[in-house]
């Protein structure tokens, strides 16, 4: 979507400033966030890429005044509520009013180590052969879908070069959607920075990774849809 | 703790305007969902304790620091790194969340290598630990795409005209990790000693190695 998530190439937020010896929470509230965040995403109640859909589902003026953290705890909140997991009036003073539904897994202490460890791979068996080549010039398509996508806003219409095939993935815009993992082909495309940016970039290449259905053959693309031979 | 002004965001490293000791309204917030979840049987508390711990103290840059230090050192290994660095990287015992396919891009005379996440805070957690505030927000996010050199002198880091710098934004499962350029004047230098040069930063592409002459003896 569209959201204030996808944020390469804004201006106007000032300069990055660097936290010397910053610590990896500023608060114990965030602590928590994180660690709720991460067992609850292992109940297997929802993936990943629906996590990031709902977080960049906040409206923008919301996600853009909120701290990272905050961020995730709203989103969690909000998917707990959405899967039925909670009630909304549970979440304002945290008093249990209906009974838990079963969840597939409950993450132990025991266990934290070695599902840390697995992590969730995302690639797949391929189904089909690679639909480009290593150099192959492609070109990313104009998709501007209101749901999640991780194709971004300054990469769209662009023409590139495969530099990378790396199997075929779990496709996390059709993930978000619940679709399953509708494995595609995932490549690491590169484009001359002046084709995103045109003369205002001191960027030399840009490169991103695609899933197949981000992607379309340059000699496919003109705008009658003239097939490739 | 910083009192700069709060432009940064989304990716604000402050926790709120009521500071970190007393009861603010996150505070009471996330008790609150603590307490349900815990309650209805979805989270063990212990559970939440051994991922804070894990985070805050065990997984961290130092790993990818003894990845990069190995390079330097074992030309086998370097080749093994770049070759399939999730496997390269797995040799020293690192691996899983958020590092599940790795990526290992080299920097080079001519050639620098700078990593972000545009989308979201993309970052190889089991070699570098958790992301800085400033990897999630807003200013990076936003022109490390477009205007790396700016960032890069955010940092107090100018590269030379002639230099080629390669963005990746890592828009999907990949997670990307910098290997810096060896500084000059480490020749004979262990791999445990060379590791003390490597830093977050360098493993990013927001900053080099150290040199031998910024590290205590």
């Amino acid at each position: 979507m569209n959201g204030a998530q996808d944020m390469g190439g804004m201006h106007g937020f000032g300069p990055v400033r660097p936290e010397p010896n910053e610590p990896a929470f500023h608060a114990a509230w965030e602590r928590r966030a994180f660690a709720l965040t991460l067992a609850m995403g292992a109940t297997g109640a929802w993936n990943l890429d629906l996590t990031r859909a709902t977080r960049e589902s906040l409206p923008p003026a919301r996600y853009l005044a909120s701290s990272y953290y905050e961020i995730w705890l709203a989103a969690l909140e909000a998917l707990l509520v959405r899967q039925g997991l909670v009630e909304q009036d549970e979440l304002a003073d945290g008093g249990a009013r209906v009974p838990a539904v079963p969840v597939a897994r409950v993450l132990r202490a025991d266990a934290v180590d070695a599902v840390l460890s697995r992590g969730s791979p995302t690639v797949r068996p391929a189904e089909r052969p690679a639909a480009f080549e290593m150099g192959q010039h492609v070109r990313t398509r104009n998709l501007n879908p209101s749901g999640h996508t991780r194709l971004p806003r300054y990469a769209r219409g662009r023409h590139g070069r495969i530099v990378a095939l790396h199997g075929a993935h779990v496709f996390a815009d059709a993930h978000a959607r619940g679709e399953g993992d509708a494995a595609a082909w995932l490549y690491t495309v590169e484009f001359d920075a002046r084709e995103l940016w045109g003369p205002d970039t001191t960027a030399t290449t840009v490169r991103i990774d695609c899933w197949e259905p981000h992607l379309e053959a340059t000699q496919a693309a003109d705008d009658r849809g003239t097939a490739p031979p | 703790m910083s009192t700069e002004d709060d432009r940064s965001g989304p990716a604000s490293p402050r926790p709120s305007a009521h500071g970190v000791g007393d009861a603010s309204p996150m505070e009471l917030r996330v008790r609150a969902l603590d307490s349900l979840l815990v309650d209805k049987g979805y989270v063990d508390r212990a559970a939440l304790d051994a991922l804070i711990e894990t985070y805050e103290s065990r997984i961290g840059p130092r790993n990818g620091a003894r990845v990069v230090a190995r390079a330097w050192t074992d030309a086998a290994y370097r080749g093994r790194l770049l070759d399939d660095a999730t496997q390269a990287i797995a040799e020293l015992g690192f691996g899983g969340r958020q590092g599940e396919h790795m990526v290992a891009v080299e920097n080079a005379p001519g050639l620098h290598n700078l990593v972000v996440c545009t989308l979201c805070s993309c970052y190889p957690w089991p070699v570098l630990g958790l992301p800085p505030g400033w990897y999630k927000s807003a200013p990076y996010r936003s022109r490390a795409v477009q205007d790396p050199r700016g960032v890069l002198r955010d940092f107090g880091l100018a590269l030379p005209a002639d230099t080629a710098v390669r963005v990746w934004d890592s828009t999907a499962e990949i997670r990307y990790l910098v290997i810096p350029q060896r500084p000059a004047g480490t020749e004979g230098w262990d791999e445990a000693r060379l590791a003390g040069l490597v830093t977050r930063d360098s493993m990013i592409g927001t900053g080099l190695a150290r040199g031998p002459n910024e590290v205590a003896a």
